[in-house]
């Protein structure tokens, strides 16, 4: 099975102005950036998250609080799957008690990566309450879990799967629909 | 691709550079979770380790105990005062028989060199050696790799002198097989009657003079003088060990370079192989070592535990 590049959702540009959209829907449903903290989860959210937090500043003027969180050691298939996951470190500097945590992925899929986020968040500390954020919501969930800021609602199948480049990691920026194909025989 | 196929953990001579080194970039990812404010995560939820002391040990016991249950993994220690094997069970008896409880791993401590690697061999769940006679310590091995890449930043192109009872020491052992694989200098020091026989073998150099061992040491690594050993006439007495030997202030400013690190992996004998001052002074890192020491056994009993034949970068 390959994974063959289908159509292009979204470009650089298209990227910037989604999260910035999306910076100022936190701003203005949270009615400012008092209480606020951005946690991005490894790998993409991270950037996507820093990124938001610089957007915030460029709207606002006002620095807030960034974190970074690896689900690894939370997954819930560690025990099923037959390979065993590198641990990257959680990096949460700042207390999260009574904070509006903004949580941050590139695509949102099963919900179980947002599951496993929300309970290493909750090990952490108490926070006000969790918003989720994501560029991209591509449905079949698994668990009752839905974003407050959704970047693009994109129908898919299961043999279709979403890719999100970002210059940080990968040398393009760009949303992809990779479509499996059968390898020829 | 990082690689992690071992069941158990036995001796670093064993393990690859790449495989002591996803133990140590493991562990630095560990080592955040113990200054949470609800130390616990649920990787290991489920398993049940046992850990199994046939010798006294504080730090590396409790540092185990708690590494298994900050994975929320279930322990269980067994000692010998307390176990059949006052009744005369033997060793490999009782481990099958803690193997027929199905038991994920058995930490073990024991005064026989090779214990470890014997109980692997027949036994399902993954050994981990938390000492054996003068074999391996290897977890206390890493976690004092892991302390000077902590500090000093590298291993590779550091000189690092291990000093005193180099011939009983498996905590050396385990040094000598680690920093070697990373690329350190390694140089070991005590009276001749405590180095072993073609010591050189190994790939270290061999003085007897402490000025020698101190000089342009990036690490002075510290070894207890294991006093239980002393009546068999390795040494005049402890004082003159003492005085040529003992670690001591005036002896570090006169030899040693001004960034240098001491360690010393317990239990200490102040006054013999270091003085207090030294100890608890601005060059130690002796306390950093047993803070490691939880995430670098977290780190160990993650990768055995999941006993994967794989360690891949990948994403729910």
């Amino acid at each position: 099975m390959t994974l063959k590049e289908k159509s292009s959702l979204m470009d650089e540009q298209m990227i910037k102005r989604t999260l910035m959209r999306i910076s100022h829907e936190i701003l203005e449903r949270n009615k400012g950036p008092d209480e606020i903290v951005v946690v991005g989860i490894r790998n993409r959210g991270a950037y996507l998250a820093s990124r938001i937090v610089n957007m915030i500043k460029e709207i606002d003027g006002n620095e807030i609080p960034l974190g970074i969180l690896d689900i690894t050691l939370y997954r819930d298939d560690l025990t099923m799957i037959d390979t065993c996951p590198v641990v990257h470190s959680t990096k949460i500097d700042f207390d999260i008690n009574d904070k509006i945590v903004i949580l941050v992925d590139d695509v949102l899929f099963t919900g179980r990566t947002i599951r496993c986020a929300l309970d290493e968040l909750i090990d952490l500390g108490r926070p006000k309450n969790i918003q989720l954020a994501v560029l991209v919501d591509r449905g079949h969930r698994e668990l009752p879990i839905r974003a407050d800021y959704v970047g693009k609602n994109v129908p898919t199948t299961f043999n279709e799967s979403v890719e999100v480049r970002l210059k940080e990691v990968d040398a393009t920026e760009g949303v992809i629909l990779l479509i499996k194909e059968k390898d020829p025989i | 691709m990082k690689v992690w196929t071992k069941k158990d953990l036995v001796g670093l001579e064993v393990l690859s550079k790449k495989e002591i080194e996803l133990i140590l970039e493991t562990a630095a990812s560990f080592r955040e979770i113990s200054t949470r404010q609800v130390k616990k995560v649920p990787t290991l939820r489920g398993k049940t380790i046992v850990l199994f002391f046939f010798e006294p040990s504080t730090r590396t016991r409790s540092s185990f105990e708690l590494a298994a249950k900050r994975l929320s993994a279930d322990t269980l220690s067994i000692s010998t005062s307390t176990s059949a094997i006052k009744k005369g069970e033997t060793l490999k008896d009782t481990m099958k028989n803690i193997e027929a409880m199905q038991v994920d791993a058995i930490i073990i401590r024991h005064s026989a060199s090779g214990i470890a690697q014997t109980l692997a061999n027949c036994m399902g769940p993954s050994i981990i050696n938390a000492g054996d006679g003068c074999h391996e310590h290897p977890t206390q091995g890493l976690l004092d790799i892991f302390t000077i890449k902590e500090k000093k930043g590298r291993i590779k192109g550091l000189n690092v002198s291990i000093i005193g009872d180099i011939a009983h020491s498996r905590v050396a052992r385990s040094n000598i097989w680690g920093l070697k694989k990373l690329g350190a200098t390694v140089t070991v020091c005590g009276p001749r009657t405590l180095i072993p026989k073609d010591i050189e073998k190994m790939g270290v150099n061999v003085t007897t003079s402490l000025p020698q061992a101190l000089k342009n040491a990036d690490v002075i690594n510290i070894l207890r003088i294991q006093i239980e050993r002393q009546k068999a006439g390795l040494f005049p007495s402890l004082r003159e060990y003492a005085i040529r030997y003992g670690v001591n202030r005036e002896k570090l400013e006169q030899y040693a370079k001004d960034d240098v690190l001491i360690m010393h992996p317990g239990p200490m004998n102040k006054g013999i192989e270091i003085t207090p001052d030294i100890a608890d002074g601005k060059f130690s890192v002796i306390l950093n070592q047993v803070t490691n020491g939880i995430a670098v056994r977290m780190a160990v009993l993650y990768l055995v535990c999941q006993s994967h034949t794989e360690v891949v970068e990948q994403e729910l």
